[in-house]
């Protein structure tokens, strides 16, 4: 049942993502992208991870997909007759990304097994693989005993503090950055 | 209950949604559809942190924060270059903004 709705979504997912970038109209492509970033949020809740599906919907599209629909409605552009490129940029974007999706197809073949026998090989890896990343066993038993948001919320505040700290001043710098940019006179 | 589930669809299915993402920068010229086409490259990078995060630990769902993060803050700033465009050039169709091509 579950392998039957993770499918589902996916062909949902690859069908809004097609949708996207063959639809005339911004505001269509939108709604497509829409359509599959709440299949991906599926996906998510799929794959054991609650919160990061509850923010997906928020965040994308709640507050990205919204941000891009005010935009498009602030341009007001009217009916273009089609902005696809021409035929020789198409065949150039049909090979490159089929190059792309035969290299990125070989991430099928990644196996928790492959990787172990890598690892095996180099033992100065395995020992730096061990600090960067506990094990999954472990993330599963820190959800079971903190909960899905404390097991998220501990690492994020201990090991990963210095870099949320960065990500607000991130946050800062783009939000004047905006302001400056969008303004007409400051 | 098994601990990693649907990992090399989930990877083919990230692999998939990239290629589409590229694909769709490579073929539109309208600088907003553009920039939807970064964020579900985004959301694609997004899926394969999940799915490895059930092998790895909780690391891969903080990755994922950063990203969506950066994925605000790319959103907000790029767009406010386009409004910035579009009030110079009235257009947002990228083969006229040509400035920097030399």
């Amino acid at each position: 049942m579950a392998t039957f709705i993770f499918y589902l979504f996916a062909v949902t997912s690859v069908l809004g993502a097609v949708m996207c970038i063959l639809s005339r109209s911004p505001v269509v492509s939108a709604m497509w992208l829409m359509s599959t970033m709440f299949s991906l949020a599926a996906i998510y809740v799929l794959l054991n991870a609650q919160l990061i599906g509850v923010l997906q919907v928020l965040v994308y599209v709640g507050a990205i997909l919204v941000l891009f629909l005010f935009v498009v409605m602030l341009l007001n552009l009217g009916h273009a007759a089609t902005d696809l490129r021409g035929p020789a940029a198409t065949t150039a974007a049909v090979v490159i990304s089929g190059l792309l999706v035969i290299e990125l197809i070989a991430l099928w073949r990644y196996t928790p097994g492959r990787l172990a026998a890598e690892i095996a090989q180099a033992p100065q890896m395995a020992r730096q693989l061990e600090t960067a990343f506990p094990g999954g066993a472990l993330a599963q038993q820190a959800a079971e005993t903190h909960g899905v948001v404390g097991a998220v919320a501990a690492p994020m505040f201990q090991t990963y503090l210095v870099p949320f700290e960065i990500t607000s001043v991130l946050l800062l710098t783009a939000l004047v950055g905006a302001v400056v940019l969008a303004k007409r006179r400051i | 209950m098994e601990t990693v589930q649907f990992l090399g669809p989930s990877l083919a299915l990230s692999a998939i949604l990239f290629t589409l993402g590229v694909a769709g920068v490579l073929i539109r010229r309208n600088a907003i559809v553009l920039f939807m086409c970064v964020e579900l490259m985004l959301n694609a990078v997004n899926l394969a942190f999940v799915a490895l995060a059930q092998l790895h630990g909780v690391s891969g769902y903080i990755m994922v924060f950063f990203v969506m993060t950066v994925a605000a803050a790319e959103a907000a700033v790029g767009l406010a270059i386009i409004l910035a465009i579009f009030r110079h050039r009235q257009t947002v169709d990228l083969q006229n903004i040509n400035l920097l091509r030399g």
